[in-house]
């Protein structure tokens, strides 16, 4: 038994690690403030091949595994959650069409993904009526010859507006809930889709957050993922592998609050000492680090399970309920102690406050992480 | 990475498994009751190699890793949290520190039995003035000619009524401070060592404790472990192995915990339907299944970091401090969970909350933990 990352592994930590110390870190404040999307740093992850790492080098996926993945995703969200997001989200929807596309839908989108051609792909499974009761979504698909036509809405959609690829899922037989559902790839730009609204969000705000509406968009059937009315299952699997990317994200955001907690109270002073010898403090950090190990260690066990091909979805449920949750006491820790600095912009504790606040909602909020975890529990054996 | 079990591992855990639901279960509520020492279920342990778990096998053990270690003690706690104890002792505060200290001759006489299984160890460090303040104790040990005369006293001994031997921490050097203490094997029929009656605990109770007193005491130099004024060094170093034990045994009581309250939770019927299909109830469990695995894993990480020879004292100091604590919420929430009927005898949730409560306390406090993590931290 290890917990160490092997040398592949731990090339691609660093990978990641380098760029976001040199390049995303010096922007991030910059980037929340004005809420620009870095498409810069976008092609930048698509040179070093994290965009797509999970995915076969035939499609140009860097195919450097689940734990890979995760640990990169770690390192980029400790430098900048929003970017960490649209880096997690555009591997989800990579793997989604390499598992499940035609070989065309592969091959026209997963090259592009992989090198930041398509500056995103895009998760569409939410719409206003339906987030975490997903399976009564309402945008129609309709067959017409070898085509099919997609009219409807969705909402919340991350990177709706620069995706290259969107995976849209649709209802293909009314009456049948959520076993009547496909999945589509629908090429950002098409006849018939309109990017709406762009919502204000309180935090990962170099992160696009868009409604779409689709009418009478028309795909071909090679366009298609999966199996006539498979789509919903598509999207839970997804989900699990999209739950480690979260549960990464939060491990890096535990980590990027620890460390600028850290330096802070080795650097301020009250009652003649630094903070850091006060113990109230030295607690906080002793706290802060525990929970960004074991939010790490999370992570990486469902990563590890999913590498190797056996099942974790329940293991990726607990790492994003866990570590989401721990991040919140996390960012709220690193904001006590800065004291007044840390309401400020003074300091980038608050941009981690703000920014963390989304992952115990997003990609299945904490209460369906609970539903999965129960019920996996309550099925079989819980040891 | 790989955080999967090898078959040596997974078979000691299943064997451990077993025999706690055959020998140690059934009676664990009986133990309790009755503050019995489980003589008969420790004796089988021994057999077992449990008593030994990671002392090689030239030195009587079973030769395993501490990942190995780590799962037995959650099986064997999860069947009796006493028992678990008793066997932490054993292996992490007593065997741990001969294996690595102790001369040829100290590890043939003093750790071979006891690795065996054929006689049972104790550590005494903490005194009724000093618990978490391990460097102001006050027991001393005076040399005379060819050895050192113990007096003083110590207390909450776990192991202590029934040890043959045990390994006392004393001053030899008050100048030193904590540079000044050494490490004594103490054999419980020497001349000048008597026990007080056993501590009446509000948990553990299959596991006895009680207060020892050193008067006049002679203990022959070759009885020392280590050199003078290792003690303290030794003691620490021992205690960081001791949180993995505790860890696991604190993973243990909350399984035991967990496993109960979903098989109740699947029985009981409230308005019209199990208990169960409620999403209070099953957010509980979920949360409870939650912290459980984090802090698993920070257990096992800290095994495997001992078994790699890497430094680890933060790393088992997050694994203690961690499970220790998820230990009694999820113990709290069982309870809460069995509703009236868990805060009653007939029904372990209350054992278990009890049992969980001095995890927190023992081989290093809570608060201990968090200034061993935050030093770390700081430091690096």
């Amino acid at each position: 038994m290890t917990f160490e990352p092997d040398d592949l592994q731990r090339a691609v930590e660093e990978t990641a690690r380098r760029f976001a110390r040199e390049r995303v870190a010096p922007v991030a404040a910059r980037n929340d403030r004005e809420r620009r999307f870095p498409a810069d740093l976008v092609r930048g992850l698509g040179e070093l091949g994290l965009l797509t790492v999970n995915v076969p080098a035939t499609y140009g996926g860097s195919e450097a595994g689940p734990v890979a993945y995760a640990l990169a995703v770690m390192e980029i969200a400790r430098a900048d959650c929003a970017l960490a997001v649209t880096m997690s989200v555009t591997n989800m929807v990579a793997e989604i069409i390499a598992r499940h596309g035609s070989e065309e839908a592969r091959r026209r989108h997963l090259p592009r993904l992989a090198s930041g051609e398509w500056l995103a792909g895009a998760f569409g499974l939410s719409e206003p009526h339906s987030g975490s009761d997903a399976g009564a979504l309402r945008t129609r698909a309709e067959r017409r010859a070898d085509r099919w036509v997609l009219t409807g809405e969705k909402q919340w959609i991350t990177s709706g507006d620069v995706a290259g690829a969107i995976v849209v899922w649709a209802r293909t037989d009314p009456s049948a809930g959520a076993r009547g559902i496909t999945a589509f790839v629908v090429e950002g730009g098409s006849p018939g889709l309109t990017v709406g609204r762009h919502e204000e969000k309180m935090g990962i705000r170099a992160s696009t957050t868009v409604s779409l509406a689709l009418d009478g968009v028309e795909v071909s059937d090679a366009a298609r993922l999966g199996e006539v009315n498979g789509g919903f299952k598509i999207a839970l699997g997804a989900l699990d592998g999209g739950r480690i990317g979260i549960a990464s994200q939060a491990a890096g955001t535990l980590r990027a609050a620890l460390d600028l907690s850290l330096a802070y109270a080795r650097e301020r002073t009250a009652f003649g000492v630094p903070i850091a010898s006060h113990q109230a403090i030295a607690f906080m950090l002793a706290d802060l680090a525990t929970d960004a190990d074991a939010a790490r260690l999370l992570a990486l066990q469902a990563a590890s399970l999913k590498a190797a091909g056996r099942p974790f979805g329940r293991q990726a449920a607990m790492a994003k309920l866990w570590a989401s949750e721990a991040a919140q006491r996390g960012v709220t820790r690193a904001v006590q102690i800065h004291g007044g600095y840390g309401y400020t912009d003074a300091f980038p504790a608050e941009r981690l406050f703000r920014d963390a606040r989304v992952q115990t909602i997003y990609e299945g909020t904490s209460e369906i992480q609970r539903l999965v975890i129960a019920r996996d529990l309550l099925a079989g054996d819980p040891s | 990475m790989d955080i999967q079990l090898t078959e040596e591992q997974r078979q000691v855990r299943d064997l451990c498994r077993e025999f706690a639901d055959r020998e140690l279960r059934p009676s664990a509520r009986k133990w309790d009751e009755e503050h019995r020492f489980p003589r008969e279920a420790v004796k089988q342990l021994g057999e077992m190699g449990l008593l030994g778990v990671a002392v090689p096998a030239e030195w009587g053990g079973a030769g395993m890793d501490n990942v190995a270690y780590a799962l037995a003690m959650e099986e064997i706690s999860r069947g009796c949290a006493g028992t678990g104890v008793i066997m932490s002792v054993q292996n992490s505060l007593y065997c741990d520190p001969v294996l690595k200290y102790g001369t040829d001759a100290q590890k043939q006489e003093l750790l071979v039995p006891y690795a065996k299984g054929e006689k049972l160890g104790a550590f005494a460090l903490t005194e009724p003035m000093s618990g978490s303040d391990a460097a102001e104790m006050r027991t001393v040990a005076t040399r005379r000619g060819g050895d050192y005369v113990l007096d003083g006293s110590k207390n909450y001994i776990t192991n202590g009524p029934q040890a043959d031997t045990i390994l006392v921490f004393a001053m030899t050097d008050r100048e030193k401070r904590h540079r000044g203490i050494s490490a004594f094997l103490v054999p419980t029929d020497a001349k000048g060592f008597t026990r007080g009656k056993p501590d009446d605990k509000v948990g553990i109770r299959a596991s006895g404790s009680c207060t020892v007193f050193f008067e006049g005491c002679a203990i022959p130099e070759r009885l020392r472990l280590g050199g003078e004024g290792d003690g303290f060094k030794i003691a620490m170093g021992t205690l960081d192995g001791g949180r993995i034990g505790i860890g696991a045994q604190a993973l243990g009581i909350a399984r035991a915990a967990l496993e109960e309250a979903t098989a109740y939770a699947k029985d009981r019927k409230a308005f019209g339907q199990v208990i169960s299909q409620f999403q209070a109830i099953q957010f509980m469990l979920a949360d409870m299944a939650t912290e459980l695995e984090a802090a698993r894993l920070l257990v096992h990480r800290a095994a495997a970091l001992k078994d790699q020879g890497v430094r680890h004292s933060a790393e088992s100091a997050m694994a203690k401090l961690f499970a220790s604590e998820m230990s009694e919420r999820v113990t709290s929430k069982a309870i809460q969970i069995h509703g009236g009927l868990g805060y009653m005898k007939e029904c372990d949730a209350e054992r278990h909350w009890r049992d969980s409560r001095i995890t927190q306390i023992y081989e290093g406090t809570s608060e201990i933990q968090r200034l061993v993590i935050s030093a770390a931290l700081l430091k690096g």
